[in-house]
């Protein structure tokens, strides 16, 4: 059996409101949508038009830089509305659903008997390409690319994460058919990561075609530049391509059914959600029903499509995103604290030991939006590294972005990171710097400075 | 009550201070005020939408609390210095009310001038007003000698937050200690006021002193360029335990420094949040040992015979080892590099002060010395990680 990765530096921060293992179907939602800014980098071009009927699976808009990256409805229905923003920003595309859904027939087909080049098309047309992203730069893969491996992650370590092994359950035979799909993709190694703390389900154990690898530790355990980092890094030049685990069933039932099946199970959870448990819906599902009935009203609330740390944040009436397997609910909060910065806070979470938060380990926090302080040059060292399991230097790497040095973030390894791989250390800063958006900025820059 | 204070500076103060009042230009001053009040309720725009309760304000008022027992310390051994070398017996509280009357002033003085600069570039470059000086404005008075005059005080305060600091850029782009710089800039401005036999012990640089017969205000540092033992204290009587009485703070010196148990006290605050830190803590001790050692063994004057382990509580070492060499920013930034520093910083800090009795403290220059270095340090630390990721991946390439 594989041996275990034991990570040390990181921490996990917990929250009240975790979801409880039963598992519900979300009612039936009225609309859908699938939200361009989802996805970095894209020239989003949409192709259908208000009052268009589509079926699920049907092509609403397409990546100008990658024709062949499309994204596809969810639903079947009719495109009620393409929002747009400010200097026209595309944000939106809404489509209410049918109360029974229709279908586009992509051809159920045995992945092993199709070519690279057939599997690609096929998760193309369907819509399910863009779950594929690549690191360096933590964007859709390119379908052109050939990486050099492919990193698929079962095991999500972020605060009030879903729980794989209990969502796989009884899943195994499409998971595997979803894998051997996967596998046509790279002439490399497919490499599976699961929860090595816990008891692994079968799905993953007898999973085939894949080398399996048990990580355990604090967060960012779970995240795949973890395991990159550690199972094989990526250079200057080198691809690898990542998925997260329900990414694969989608795309398991894509080949057995021939259809672009979107449903997904979410953990719908945090300290403000009454009853936090699992939901059986659809991606880009309307949060309106579900949150109007779940969670807490007693204050203003943050309703966040994806996790506390790296998630989106959405209006109560907003979308479920296109990678997010979550939605969590905690206090907005916004009340002044007068001298907050001298009195020891119990009910705040901190890695610092000048709070009392660390005498009290095993407390369940419910932490709201607050900065807790303001932004200020950086002043306190080793703080980030006491998060960030990777062999580089999270400080001088931002600095260098900050100053746009391109050689100098390169040198530092920014090849190897994502915004997410960063989010602890923008939650433990003492400075309060926005590491997460400078990092995303700078693999931006060198992505445009790259093309 | 927190509440109704609240809504009365915001209704009432803030309103002259935003865009368009009357007092806009002083904006960075009123949001430094409201914002020691309260730590303002604002949320996460963007990145992770939990933060940890930790912030800048909590950082450095804890490194000022960690200062606190070596002030008192300070106040009450200025008094019990001044009382052995008039020879006259007084109570407890007579030699803190002494030390008060002498100590507090000059305390006012440096966060006065110091602040007052900080405010006046914050109003200028139209940023806030950074925490960092709370910190700097405690240092400058505890590495100064009592007797030292208020203006100048001022003078190198000023100095020091202006060259040291926000020349650079503010608070974490300095390349120098700040307050360190202060004394530095005393130290070769005046050197009469900073170093000698008057100047430790309050009114010894008096006209008309009523010291004692056969008083002396020699530090240790001072009386080791003449011997290695047999050390007198300021009513020139010989210590009982040399040792033990500096390490105590029985002994004449800057304000701040002389209680190597009051700055333990502090060091075990620094520790304990985390915020000093314990490598270049431990590494300077060691690297300050080894050097006392060294002489020990090769000792050619009495200076180099003194006992390797009086270095660790004579002078200035431990103040500086523990609050001045630790500044975050001025230190390495990296692990490594930070054991690097700390022990180059003893190392030659003890060095500095014997093998040039001119420069007594040592510590100060060797501090000085190693923040121009650190970044050097740092250099090489970092340039090996990344040619060992290159390595790395041109390995698993292959």
């Amino acid at each position: 059996m594989s041996d275990v990765l034991k990570i040390k530096r990181g921490t996990n921060i917990k929250l009240q409101g975790e979801a409880e293992k039963i598992l519900t179907d979300a009612p039936q939602a009225e609309t859908y949508a699938i939200k361009p800014t989802d996805f970095v980098g894209i020239k989003p071009k949409v192709v259908v038009k208000e009052g268009d009927e589509v079926k699920a699976g049907t092509v609403l808009m397409y990546d100008k830089n990658h024709e062949e990256v499309k994204f596809t409805s969810p639903v079947s229905g009719e495109v009620v509305e393409v929002k747009r923003g400010e200097k026209r920003k595309l944000l939106e595309i809404i489509v209410l659903a049918d109360q029974e859904i229709k279908y586009e027939d992509f051809g159920a087909a045995d992945p092993s008997s199709l070519g690279r080049d057939e599997i690609i098309k096929k998760l193309c047309n369907a819509g399910l390409w863009p779950l594929i992203k690549q690191r360096p730069y933590d964007v859709i893969a390119n379908p052109q690319d050939k990486p050099k491996s492919i990193f698929i992650t079962a095991y999500d370590s972020a605060p009030l994460a879903p729980d794989n092994d209990f969502i796989f359950h009884g899943q195994g035979e499409l998971f595997q058919k979803g894998l051997d799909a996967v596998a046509k993709l790279t002439e490399g190694k497919v490499h599976l990561s699961v929860d090595g703390s816990a008891g692994v389900d079968e799905a993953f154990t007898k999973a085939k075609g894949v080398e399996l690898h048990r990580v355990s530790g604090p967060h960012p355990a779970g995240n795949v530049g973890v395991h990159i980092h550690h199972f094989d890094p990526v250079g200057a030049g080198q691809t690898v391509w990542t998925l997260k685990a329900q990414d694969v069933l989608s795309i398991g039932r894509l080949f057995e059914s021939g259809k672009f099946d979107a449903s997904r199970i979410i953990a719908i959870c945090g300290p403000q959600i009454n009853d936090p448990k699992y939901y059986k819906t659809i991606l880009g599902t309307t949060t309106k029903k579900l949150f109007q009935d779940l969670a807490n009203h007693d204050q203003q609330n943050r309703y966040i499509s994806g996790n506390v740390l790296t998630g989106e944040k959405i209006h109560e009436d907003g979308y479920l995103g296109f990678y997010d397997y979550q939605l969590t609910v905690i206090p907005e909060g916004g009340e002044p604290r007068m001298f907050g910065w001298i009195t020891p806070n119990p009910q705040k979470f901190s890695v610092h030991r000048s709070l009392v938060s660390w005498l009290q380990p095993s407390k369940k926090y419910s932490l709201n939006a607050e900065m807790n302080g303001e932004e200020r040059p950086f002043v306190v060292t080793e703080e980030y590294e006491q998060v960030f399991p990777f062999d580089v230097y999270p400080v001088q790497l931002i600095k260098a972005i900050m100053v746009e040095d391109i050689e100098l973030m390169e040198a530092l390894g920014i090849y190897e990171v994502a915004p997410e791989d960063f989010a602890l250390c923008e939650v433990v800063c003492t400075s309060k710097i926005p590491s997460q958006t400078i990092v995303r900025d700078g693999l931006e820059m060198l992505r445009k400075e790259m093309s | 009550m927190s509440n109704a204070i609240h809504n009365f500076i915001e209704n009432k103060v803030k309103p002259s201070f935003d865009e368009g009042g009357k007092l806009e230009k002083f904006y960075p001053a009123y949001d430094a005020l409201e914002t020691f009040l309260f730590v303002p309720g604002h949320t996460a725009k963007r990145g992770a939408h939990i933060r940890d309760a930790v912030d800048m304000k909590r950082t450095m008022i804890i490194v000022v609390l960690a200062l606190i027992p070596a002030l008192l310390f300070g106040i009450w051994n200025t008094g019990h210095q001044y009382f052995l070398a008039t020879g006259e017996g007084a109570a407890f509280m007579d030699k803190i009310i002494h030390g008060a009357i002498k100590v507090l002033p000059i305390v006012v003085v440096s966060y006065a001038s110091g602040l007052l600069v900080e405010f006046i570039f914050a109003i200028i470059k139209k940023h806030q007003v950074n925490e960092g000086f709370l910190v700097s404005g405690m240092l400058i008075p505890l590495c100064l000698p009592v007797e030292i005059p208020l203006w100048m005080v001022a003078a190198a305060t000023i100095f020091a937050v202006i060259i040291g600091k926000e020349v650079f850029g503010g608070t974490g782009m300095n390349i120098l200690n700040v307050a360190l710089t202060a004394r530095a800039f005393l130290f070769f401005a005046y050197p009469t006021w900073m170093s000698g036999d008057k100047v430790w012990i309050s009114e010894g640089t008096a006209q008309a002193s009523n010291y004692a017969d056969g008083s002396t205000g020699a530090t240790l540092l001072a009386q080791s360029t003449e011997k290695s033992s047999g050390f007198v204290d300021a009513a020139g009587a010989a210590y009982g335990d040399t040792f033990m009485s500096a390490f105590m703070g029985f002994i004449p010196g800057s304000i701040g420094e002389t209680s190597t148990l009051a700055i333990l006290i502090g060091a075990a605050i620094l520790l304990i949040t985390g915020i000093g830190s314990w490598k270049i803590m431990l590494s300077g001790v060691i690297g300050a040992y080894t050097m006392g050692l060294i002489f020990n063994a090769f000792a050619v004057n009495p200076f180099m015979e003194v006992p390797a382990h009086y270095h660790l509580v004579m002078g200035g070492f431990a103040f500086g080892i523990v609050f001045m060499a630790t500044d975050p920013v001025s230190a390495a930034q990296t692990s490594t590099g930070k054991y690097v520093y700390g022990f180059l910083i003893g190392l030659l800090g003890i060095m500095i002060r014997v093998f040039n009795p001119a420069y007594p403290e040592g510590i100060m220059l060797a501090i000085l010395f190693m923040n121009v270095m650190a970044p050097l340090i740092d250099h090489y630390v970092i340039q090996a990680n990344i040619n060992r990721r290159q390595k790395r991946t041109v390995a698993v390439a292959a």
